[in-house]
């Protein structure tokens, strides 16, 4: 249906600049019923004017620039197969009945109505185990994608004025993803949900004054409480997504008034957005990416085991497995509470209990300094400037060195978090592999760091002295259609940048 | 050949979303087959994958070899902030507004008070969701002649637990309760060194603690027998059974509380008394030792 498509060979380039009116002379009848419907929407919202300009916004093309539009379409997926899950599950961990489904081992065992409708989503609803483990497969990877956005935003200095807003909003969406994928995962009612319930409960307890009201008030009493996954049902699948969606909205909105960062060279400049337009081309390759986000998510869903909790069996409170492991982005602050030493503080019949320390301290600090990061840099720089052109991470090489060392200490939290499979794994002893994560807590983030800053200066070292002459943008949008280009028109095309750096508009 | 490229027959390049495309159509066709029949999650999960896949990397080709430009597309970045002059007129409406509202400035004092004062009000009707923690929060679930009952309810013998082997425990009608479990441990009498002033509280080398960790609360359930280990696998807390249950590596800062047993005359184990401190994880204004 695009101009290409239907031209003659030879007459396709030109039709870049005529898509207004080629159209019409194709397909007349269906252009007009089109345009009797544009015509009746437009005079009642005028949205032909806005339109237009969405249309030719510019979108840089860089691949780095697809982590957050990945996390996006993960979020679409678990709006899709959260619904479908909702059809079928019962948030009822008080009432109890006899499992009689079709899964062999668990049949005539008590379990609560929470953990029943898992089981039945799992073995007899058609379909629902693949929906409920693509869902599964979906958070994860939405949390991942936030995770490494987020990373690409912090080296490439992307947060930077007039960005500093929306770092705040991005910063909001990780700690919501995190904290309904927590929600999500504790609804099942299994053996492995119910210990994260229950060290949950016991840091959230851990906080001094108001930490029992806290778990008083969430759990309806001490844990296990009655009430807790009837709680959480609604959080996870209406106030958080809500909130989501609403931080999306001014997260998105925000992204469109401020335009894209692009990296340097191409003509990047900061006052001009260099890279392809929405439509056709970044129409169809976002849509192009939302399909294979799905469809990998899909096939994980199909072939990839998550979350078996028909094996962790229905939740006692006098069980536990061992190797228990919480969902990946949990596992830094189940290392955190692994690692730390018994220490607590009692001062006077008062207790700070050692998981305080632990699990509250390290993520407020964490999450604080993420959120606050663009005003400690501003202090530091003293750069007060709109930045638009992103820096390399190599161009600022503390900046580069800290972040490396951020990444190493919660990495060497997230392992510590796998000390007893680790342990099993190679052999080792518990108390062994305590002690090797907490020298490496606090020796690998150093060492990455300086490994990372001396990296950095030695690539600048390579690149010769500034201004940089050469750029490692990913070339790809002349690739497929240079062949079909009348040369005579390659010239003169937008007045972009040409890759060896010889545009006679810049020279 | 460079030159003679754009004489390329019509509809080269699009073979491959061609066949991308159609190949979701027949995937669509074996999903609702595989639905239909066996509904096996692995066909469900590949069918589904090719749909999808194929419409995306049809989309993605098709951009690629048909809707690149050959050069980037520019477009200004345009002003960000208002001007001067905007600034100032939005001043200038906003303050005649203001001066209008601060000749009433008691009313405006009182609104904001009202809304405030609301707002707080709102917040109210959320104690209803759990009870005052205080209470329940130092209590001890035994109490002196509670009955000890294992996992179905039935009372335990004091000669049912042979040294290095345990037993989770409940108090009589509390089977199942997160604060109450206790752990009995046939303890090895050479090795166990009883606290001060508890001495008595073990029945024939049967020693009973507190099953929850005094952590972050999860069941203690690896003993090492041989050593007279308790371990907890949340996050290894080890507490040592022959020495009070004091604990000696891991996170844990507290022992776990210990209950003093005897027999009743059936010689089933009952509870001497109450933990020897509140049972679980720690919060701010449990007094401690």
């Amino acid at each position: 249906m695009t101009a290409t498509d239907a031209t003659e060979p030879g007459t396709g380039p030109a039709d870049d600049t005529s898509t207004d009116v080629a159209p019409a002379h194709r397909h007349p009848k269906a252009h007009q019923r089109a345009g009797r419907l544009g015509r009746w929407i437009d005079s009642r919202t005028g949205i032909a004017r806005v339109g237009r300009g969405a249309l030719n916004k510019v979108f840089p093309n860089h691949w780095s620039f697809l982590l957050g539009e990945i996390a996006l379409y993960s979020f679409v997926v678990l709006l899709l197969t959260g619904i479908y899950l909702t059809l079928f599950f019962d948030a009822d961990s008080t009432g109890m009945t006899t499992y009689d489904g079709s899964y062999g081992p668990m049949q005539g065992v008590q379990v609560s109505e929470a953990y029943n409708s898992a089981l039945e989503i799992s073995f007899d609803v058609k379909g629902g185990l693949l929906v409920r483990q693509i869902h599964h497969w979906a958070a994860l990877v939405f949390v991942g994608a936030i995770v490494l956005h987020l990373c690409r935003v912090f080296f490439t200095g992307a947060f930077r004025r007039p960005r500093e807003l929306n770092w705040v909003v991005g910063c909001t969406l990780f700690m919501l993803a995190v904290v309904n994928g927590f929600a999500g995962y504790s609804l099942l009612d299994d053996q492995l949900s119910g210990t994260g319930l229950r060290i949950g409960y016991s840091v959230l307890i851990s906080i001094p004054v108001i930490g029992p009201w806290l778990g008083s008030l969430i759990f309806g009493g001490n844990f296990p409480g009655d009430d807790v996954i009837a709680r959480l049902y609604p959080i996870h699948i209406l106030v958080v997504p809500l909130l989501i969606i609403a931080m999306l909205t001014v997260h998105l909105t925000v992204l469109i008034r401020h335009k894209h960062t692009h990296f340097p060279g191409k003509g990047a400049r900061d006052d001009n957005v260099v890279g392809e337009r929405l439509w056709p081309t970044y129409v169809f390759k976002a849509g192009a990416l939302f399909f294979c986000v799905f469809g990998a998510l899909a096939l994980l869903g199909g072939i990839a085991q998550i979350n078996p909790v028909w094996l962790y069996g229905p939740f006692r409170a006098e069980d536990v497995s061992s190797a228990s492991q919480p969902d990946w982005y949990m596992g830094w602050l189940e290392g955190a509470l692994r690692l730390m030493p018994g220490w607590e503080t009692r001062i006077a019949g008062f207790t700070i209990p050692n998981p305080f320390y632990a699990g509250v301290v390290p993520a407020a600090i964490v999450f604080g300094g993420l959120y606050a990061w663009p005003w400690i840099e501003r202090r530091v720089t003293k750069d007060h400037a709109e930045h638009h052109v992103l820096d390399r991470p190599r161009d600022v090489p503390w900046r580069t060195a800290i972040g490396v060392g951020v990444l190493a200490f919660t990495g060497v939290l997230g392992f510590a978090g796998s000390d007893d499979v680790l342990v099993v794994t190679f052999g080792l002893s518990v108390n062994q592999a305590v002690w090797f994560f907490r020298v490496a807590l606090f020796a690998l983030p150093v060492i990455s760091g300086f490994v990372a800053y001396r990296l950095c200066i030695e690539l600048q070292r390579r690149d010769g002295p500034p201004p940089l002459p050469t750029v490692p943008v990913p070339d790809t949008e002349t690739d497929g259609s240079a062949g079909t280009q009348d040369p005579a028109l390659v010239g003169d095309a937008g007045g972009g940048q040409r890759h060896d750096g010889s545009d006679p508009a810049d020279a | 050949m460079p030159d003679e490229q754009p004489q390329r027959r019509p509809g080269g390049g699009e073979t491959f979303p061609a066949v991308a495309f159609a190949l979701a159509i027949v995937a669509v066709i074996g999903f609702v087959a595989v639905y239909f029949g066996s509904a096996d999650t692995q066909a469900l999960g590949i069918f589904a994958f090719v749909c999808l896949m194929g419409i995306g990397v049809g989309m993605a080709t098709w951009a690629k070899r048909f809707l690149s430009p050959a050069e980037p597309e520019v477009e200004d970045r345009g002003r960000l902030a208002s001007t001067e002059e905007e600034i100032a007129a939005f001043h200038a409406d906003f303050d005649a507004g203001e001066y209008q509202l601060e000749r009433r400035s008691l009313l405006g004092k009182l609104l904001v008070g009202a809304v405030a004062a609301t707002g707080l009000g709102a917040l109210v009707p959320f104690l209803s969701l759990g009870p005052n923690p205080k209470s329940s929060f130092k209590e001890t679930p035994w109490s002196p002649g509670a009955r000890v009952v294992d996992e179905q309810g039935n009372p335990v013998a004091a000669t049912s637990i042979n040294t290095d082997g345990i037993l989770t425990v409940f108090p009589e009608g509390q089977v199942g309760d997160e604060f109450a479990q206790t752990l009995l441990i046939g303890v090895r009498s050479e090795a166990f060194v009883p606290a001060s002033g508890r001495e008595s509280w073990t029945v024939d080398g049967v020693a009973a603690f507190s099953k929850v960790c005094t952590h972050a609360g999860c069941p203690v359930g690896l003993y090492q027998a041989a050593q007279g280990l308790l371990l907890c696998p949340c996050h290894q807390s080890t507490f040592d059974i022959n020495n009070a249950a004091e604990p000696i590596f891991g996170p844990a800062a507290v022992p776990l509380p210990q209950l003093p047993l005897s027999v009743d005359a059936d010689g089933n184990l009952v509870a001497d008394g109450s933990l020897s401190a509140p049972p679980g994880p720690g919060f701010w204004n449990q007094n401690r030792q």
